[in-house]
């Protein structure tokens, strides 16, 4: 599939942005997880249907330090609407996937009339004391690696834990994923919940929502207490899955979230 | 030459089993199986005493440092000690090392110093500190990557709130204050000096070197480990055209001192295993939260292979015997004799005019800790006073008042 990637400049030209962009037709937005971008074959099978558009998280791709031009929350929200400006989207769709589906509800509920539809796959952005969310700024691969995925020891587990063999390759990848985390970690320090259920009231968006029978990080309650919180919403759980529903069971996921958004 | 004494302040009765059945011993240790109140009032009293016997002893001056939910070393309030210590000497240099920036409100640590200037008749050094990912990020919640902005911004304000004679407003990004006005105002002018913790990272040396502060390399890693990173403060320094005035530097060295070498062995090899093995016992995500360091320092690291810190250093030392340990430089022990000889070395060989020598380790008790700190007063410290003087370096680093005299006090 052809894709392009385009770099943008918000915020008085201070953040540098990289967008992904590839298929046709209506446009969507996808926002990545705290482990950084990445074009995945879920992507593809969106671009089949739509105009996928991929921004990076400020300073994942590109100047490591545009993240630092942006001043909490708030800002980040400004950042991504001159995205959606810059891409000339006045209302697209937007999926969101862990971090980026805190975002995604975010940028829903702080001006609801820039977000059309909205799907948020395996969510962060609440906080539940008998169930809170799994550390994984502090837990290592292997902590890790049986909390997000239903086959640990999958193809899908094994291809996103991979590492380059030649020595300078894997160096940048290590690189990549610390400051990948480094800059949502900006924003969601120490407990990734920063007042959502305080705005989500405003989403106005059809949403459906996404979840990992058995994702160990963000445990599937949350699906049920995003439902009750927003106002149109449907909950689509899906077994043999984990925090990664996209991929793990991208045969019902990519048909079911093509049909919500068509 | 100044040599003063450090202490931690650690929790000195862990379990043998403590490195296997916990995973850290900062930040999630759980207090209420592994300590005591009533106990630990015992450990901070042990502590007290000790740095105020380290003054009586002859040392220069008396550190104590901030760290937080640990068994390492546990003063979460170095000001509350150093009160104390203020009170129960007399020209002894107070060596706060220090209230952690970002975590303290600026404001607060400009007074609380003052008020320790104040009490102790100025003789207070002004340690500012970066604080360490464990405590700053993981204890006290602050978004790694904001951790050094917020330190330099309170070292700003900190310096705006000794040194201005004028009420001025701060408009910082993390502290907005209408009034600033401090009282009271330090003693020592324009301001208290300024020691600068840090374990290599560039941006602290090229800031500190910038500044005109004293560094100082804290590691338990000792002189070998330092050299490296000590080297590239000097070239900076020297870039800048600025003098190699020993008194610029600071080093923390473990030192243990016995009648005999044998008998160094013998009475702290328990406690050196003690302290590596369970006082450090931390793993690498509580050191290095991601973006705990820039982006330029992360890239240097991976390329390097690591940062050179604890975990890195853990497998090297599995089997060390205790002469290891001598020998990589890691502690400095033995008798009177062998003991000067190796500071002679770890001074000369980093240019160090403030050495700060940790006496008491981990499990170490009471009275070992005072015996280790006699010997080293009367047999080691007066020899090694004057290594400086035929070069005839001032030391500008140093708190006006402690006016300490050469000669060791006998008790």
């Amino acid at each position: 599939m052809n894709r392009t990637t385009n770099v943008l400049k918000t915020m008085n030209g201070r953040v540098e942005s990289v967008v992904h962009q590839a298929g046709s037709g209506p446009p969507v937005v996808f926002l990545h997880g705290a482990g950084g971008p990445a074009w995945d074959p879920f992507l593809d099978d969106l671009a089949n249907h739509f105009t996928v558009y991929a921004p990076s998280l400020p300073g994942t791709e590109g100047d490591p330090d545009a993240v630092r031009e942006i001043r909490g929350l708030w800002e980040l929200m400004l950042h991504y609407y001159e995205v959606f400006d810059q891409l000339g989207l006045d209302s697209p769709a937007v999926i969101g996937h862990s971090f980026g589906g805190m975002l995604a509800a975010e940028l829903a509920s702080t001006n609801p009339d820039r977000v059309s539809k909205l799907v948020l796959i395996s969510a962060i952005g609440l906080w539940r004391e008998d169930q809170p969310v799994g550390d994984w700024m502090k837990l290592t691969p292997d902590e890790l690696i049986p909390l997000c995925f239903y086959e640990p020891e999958g193809k899908i587990a094994t291809e996103m834990f991979s590492m380059p063999e030649d020595e300078i390759e894997r160096q940048d990848e290590e690189i990549k994923r610390s400051w990948s985390l480094a800059c949502s970690a900006a924003f969601i320090w120490p407990i990734p919940e920063k007042g959502l259920t305080r705005r989500i009231h405003r989403a106005k968006a059809p949403s459906f929502i996404v979840w990992g029978k058995q994702d160990g990080l963000v445990p599937p309650v949350y699906a049920d207490d995003f439902k009750s919180l927003l106002t149109n919403a449907e909950v689509f759980v899906v077994d043999k899955a984990a925090h990664v529903p996209q991929l793990e069971r991208q045969d019902v996921v990519s048909p079911a979230v093509v049909k919500f958004l068509s | 030459m100044k040599i003063s004494m450090f202490h931690l302040m650690p929790h000195r009765e862990l379990p043998d089993d403590f490195e296997k059945k916990y995973s850290s011993v900062w930040v999630t240790p759980p207090w209420s199986e592994l300590a005591d109140p009533s106990r630990v009032g015992q450990y901070y009293n042990w502590t007290l005493d000790e740095l105020e016997f380290g003054a009586k002893m002859g040392f220069d001056g008396v550190c104590v440092n901030e760290h937080h939910q640990n068994a390492y070393g546990f003063m979460p309030s170095p000001n509350i000690m150093a009160s104390a210590l203020a009170r129960n000497t007399k020209d002894t240099a107070i060596v706060v090392m220090g209230a952690t920036l970002p975590t303290n409100p600026p404001q607060r640590v400009a007074e609380e110093y003052a008020m320790l200037d104040g009490i102790s008749g100025g003789r207070l050094v002004a340690g500012m500190p970066l604080g360490s990912s464990c405590d700053v990020n993981w204890c006290y919640g602050i978004p790694p990557m904001e951790q050094r902005e917020r330190f330099r911004e309170a070292h700003d304000l900190i310096i705006e709130a000794w040194t201005r004679k004028d009420v001025f407003s701060f408009n910082g990004k993390y502290n907005q204050l209408r009034y600033v006005n401090t009282w009271p105002k330090p003693i020592q002018q324009p301001h208290p000096p300024v020691w600068v913790p840090g374990t290599g990272s560039k941006s602290t040396v090229d800031w500190v070197a910038e500044r005109d502060y004293c560094y100082c390399f804290l590691s338990y890693f000792g002189s070998k480990f330092a050299k490296k990173n000590v080297d590239k403060y000097w070239e900076r320094l020297d870039e800048l055209g600025k003098d190699p005035n020993p008194y610029r530097l600071g080093f923390l060295q473990l030192v243990l001192v016995a009648e005999t070498d044998a008998k160094a062995e013998e009475q702290y090899f328990e406690h050196v295993k003690y302290f590596y093995e369970k006082s450090l016992h931390t793993p690498l995500h509580f050191f290095m939260a991601p973006g705990h360091v820039d982006h330029s320092s992360l890239v240097k690291a991976t390329r390097a292979g690591g940062y050179g810190i604890p975990a890195d250093l853990a497998t090297q030392r599995k089997d060390w015997k205790f002469q290891d340990y001598i020998d990589n430089r890691f502690i400095v022990a033995g008798s009177p004799e062998s003991v000067k000889q190796q500071l002679e070395e770890v001074i000369k060989d980093l240019n160090c005019g403030n050495l700060m020598a940790l006496m008491h380790l981990g499990s170490m008790p009471h009275e070992l800790t005072k015996k280790n700190i006699q010997l080293f007063g009367e047999e080691v410290l007066p020899k090694l006073r004057n290594i400086w003087d035929d070069q005839g370096w001032e030391n500008h680093w140093w708190p006006k008042g402690a006016k300490r005299s050469q000669e060791v006090v006998t008790v």
